[in-house]
C-alpha cells in the first residue's frame, strides 16, 4: 500500500541520525563546534526574514523583524515559563493504541516518539509560577502537529478534572492542527469530552486561562481552547476553525496575510489580549494574584 | 436482515437526491411545528431551523440542520453547512428548552460547518466550542439521530447528548472521506479507499460505543420510504424519551458527563 511505504520512508528518514532527546536543554543551545558547517538559521513563516538561529533562540524564539512569535516544544515552553525544578508531569507513559487500525499510524508515532522524545502531543501536570502552584498543559506541535486524539484529550480532560478537585487554576498552552484523523470518530470526541471537562471546572468556580500559541486551529480552537475564561494569545500566531487553503479553494481567492491572525482575532473579538512571550510569566501571575491565588497582596 | 452497507454505499445512499431530509421528516414526525429564528446576536442562519412542536402529545424543543431537496433549498440552507450564527440559534433554543422544561431533539445532517471568511470573522470555532460547553451541562434531556451526513465538528455541536442514534446509512466522521483523501494520498478521487479508513458507518461509532441505537432504514434506504423510515425514528424517540424521563436532572448530567468521559483508547 502506497501510505504504508510512505511512512516506512519518512520512519526510516527519522531514525537515522537524531537518536532519542532525554533531556531538555532548548534546542539550539551552543555547542562547541567541530566541523566547519553553514550556521543553522529561521526563515519566519510570516515575513521571511532568515535569523541566525542562534540569534532566534536567544529571542525566545520570536522573529527579531516582524515579532512572529515562534513555535516551541512543550520543554522549552516549559523552561521559560515555569519556576524551574517545579514541574511534576501526569500520566506520563500514557500512550495512544490504534482504534481504527489506520494504516501506518503506530509506526508514526514510534519514529516520532524516538525524534521528538514525547509519547505524545502534550504534556500536563503541576508546576509552580512566582510560586502559586497551578495545573499546566502544554501542547507540542513537533508531535502530529499536536492533532488530539484519545491521549490529547484524556490528558486535557484529567488536568481540568485536578484542577477542580484540587482547586487550582488551570494554564493551558494550546497548539493543534485540530483533531487526529488518525484515530477516527473516536478522535472527534475528545472535542465534547474535553469541553464538558472545561464546563465543568467552570461550573465549579475554578480559574482556566487558555494560551493560544502558533497554530491553534481546527477540533482545538473549536472545543476547549476557545473556553477560556481569559484567552491569550501570543502574537502573530495561526488561530482560526478552517484551513486557509480550504477556505481559499471555495472562494477562489487569496487571502490577505493576517487572515486567522492573533490579531485579527483580537480586532473580531474572541481573544482577551495578546501577550508577548517573555510578558507571559508577569502577565499571568498577574491574573492568578487577582484570582486569589498566590496570597492577598495583588500586585 | 441483508449485509449492512459499505461506507461507500453509505455515501451514495446519503446522497442520493430523493433521500428525505428534516423538510419531509418533521411534519412526519411532530406536530404543530413552530419555528423560532433568528440567534438573537447577528441573524438567522437557514442552514440550522429550530423551532418547538409537539410530539404524541408532549412539548419538545427541536433543533435541525437543513439539506435542500432541490437546488435553489440547498443554496437557501448553504448545503447544511452551518455558520456561527446557526449554532447560536441551537444554543439559544437549547437554552430555552432547559428553562420550560422541554427536551431537545436534534436531528444532523450536514457536510461539516461552512469554512469561510465571514464565518472565521464570526468565530466559528468559539460557537462550536461553545455549543458543545452548553449542552454537556444542559439540564433537560437531548436525544440527536444524525439523519444522513454526520460531518465533524459541525455536527458534533449538535449531537453532546444523552442518546446518539444513527440512521442505518448514515456517516459520522472526524473529516470527511475526500479530505481524509487528499491528505492521505494527495487526491481527493480517492475518497472511496479513505471512507473504508475512516470508519464512519453506523456499525462502525455503534462498536466503538459512540452512538447508542442505528434506526433501521426501508430495503434500500430511506428514499424508498420516508414514512416508514420516520415511523422508525418516532418509535426511537419515543422510547428513548420515555427511559430519560425516569432519570432526575443530576443523573441525566453524570451519565451525559460519563458517556463522553470514557471515549478514548490509550494505555499507560
Amino acid at each position: 500500500m502506497a501510505l504504508e511505504n510512505l511512512f516506512s520512508l519518512v520512519k526510516e528518514r527519522w531514525k537515522s541520525p537524531a537518536g532519542t532527546v532525554t533531556t531538555e536543554p532548548p534546542v539550539e543551545n551552543e555547542k562547541p563546534v567541530d566541523k566547519p558547517k553553514p550556521s543553522p538559521t529561521f526563515k519566519c513563516p510570516r515575513c521571511m526574514q532568515v535569523t541566525p538561529a542562534e540569534v532566534y533562540a536567544d529571542n525566545l524564539k520570536v522573529c527579531p523583524a516582524c515579532n512572529y512569535h515562534g513555535r516551541m516544544s512543550a520543554k522549552e515552553r516549559l523552561n521559560i515559563f515555569v519556576d524551574g525544578g517545579t514541574f511534576s508531569e501526569f500520566d506520563k507513559d500514557m500512550r495512544s493504541l490504534n482504534p481504527i487500525d489506520f494504516p501506518g499510524y503506530d509506526e508514526k508515532m514510534g519514529a516520532l516518539r524516538e525524534k521528538t522524545g514525547l509519547v505524545d502531543a502534550i504534556i500536563t501536570g503541576t508546576a509552580s509560577i512566582h510560586s502559586i502552584p497551578f495545573v499546566i498543559g502544554i501542547m507540542d506541535s513537533n508531535f502530529m502537529m499536536a492533532s488530539m486524539g484519545s491521549v490529547v484529550g484524556e490528558k486535557i480532560t484529567r488536568a481540568f478534572e485536578y484542577a477542580e478537585t484540587h482547586k487550582l487554576p488551570l494554564v493551558m498552552f494550546t497548539a493543534s492542527g485540530g483533531a487526529r484523523m488518525q484515530e477516527g470518530i473516536i478522535s472527534l470526541m475528545q472535542m465534547a469530552k474535553t469541553s464538558a471537562a472545561a464546563a465543568r471546572l467552570s461550573e465549579a468556580g475554578g480559574l482556566f486561562i487558555s494560551v493560544l500559541t502558533d497554530p491553534t486551529t481546527g477540533g482545538v480552537e473549536a472545543s476547549f481552547a476557545s473556553l477560556g475564561d481569559i484567552i491569550i494569545a501570543e502574537p502573530k500566531v495561526l488561530i482560526g476553525f478552517a484551513g486557509r487553503r480550504v477556505i481559499e479553494g471555495t472562494i477562489k481567492q487569496h487571502l490577505p496575510e493576517d487572515f486567522q491572525s492573533a490579531e485579527f482575532q483580537l480586532e473580531h473579538g474572541f481573544v482577551d489580549m495578546i501577550t508577548e512571550r517573555k510578558a507571559l510569566r508577569r502577565t499571568i501571575r498577574h491574573i492568578l494574584r487577582l484570582h486569589g491565588f498566590g496570597g492577598d497582596k495583588i500586585a | 436482515m441483508p449485509d449492512k452497507n459499505t461506507a461507500w454505499e453509505c455515501l451514495q445512499l446519503i446522497r442520493n437526491k430523493n433521500r428525505p431530509t428534516v423538510e419531509t421528516y418533521i411534519p412526519l414526525i411532530f406536530d404543530e411545528f413552530i419555528e423560532l429564528h433568528g440567534d438573537r446576536h447577528f441573524g438567522d442562519d437557514k442552514a440550522i431551523r429550530g423551532g418547538i412542536a409537539s410530539f404524541e402529545g408532549a412539548p419538545v424543543t427541536v433543533i435541525c440542520q437543513v439539506k435542500g431537496r432541490n437546488l435553489q433549498e440547498n443554496k437557501t440552507a448553504n448545503f447544511a453547512m452551518p455558520h456561527p450564527e446557526g449554532y447560536r440559534k441551537a444554543m439559544r433554543l437549547a437554552a430555552q428548552a432547559e428553562k420550560f422544561r422541554r427536551p431537545v431533539i436534534c436531528f444532523v445532517d450536514t457536510p461539516g460547518a461552512f469554512c469561510g471568511v465571514d464565518a472565521e470573522k464570526r468565530g466559528q470555532g468559539e460557537a462550536i466550542a461553545q455549543s458543545l460547553y452548553l449542552f454537556s451541562k444542559l439540564k433537560t434531556p437531548v436525544i440527536t439521530v444524525i439523519l444522513g451526513e454526520g460531518g465533524s465538528g459541525g455536527a458534533l455541536a449538535l449531537a453532546v447528548c444523552d442518546r446518539l442514534a444513527m440512521l442505518e446509512n448514515a456517516v459520522y466522521s472526524v473529516i470527511s472521506p475526500r479530505g481524509a483523501a487528499s491528505i492521505l494520498w494527495k487526491d481527493a478521487a480517492k475518497e472511496k479507499d479513505a471512507a473504508e479508513v475512516l470508519k464512519i458507518t453506523a456499525t462502525d461509532c455503534k462498536n466503538f460505543g459512540i452512538i447508542e441505537s442505528i434506526i433501521d432504514e426501508p430495503v434500500g434506504g430511506a428514499q424508498n420510504s420516508a414514512e416508514e423510515t420516520s415511523e422508525n425514528i418516532s418509535a426511537f424517540l419515543s422510547g428513548t424519551l420515555l427511559e430519560l424521563g425516569k432519570l432526575s436532572v443530576d443523573e441525566l448530567l453524570r451519565e451525559r458527563y460519563n458517556k463522553f468521559r470514557k471515549i478514548g483508547v490509550y494505555i499507560e
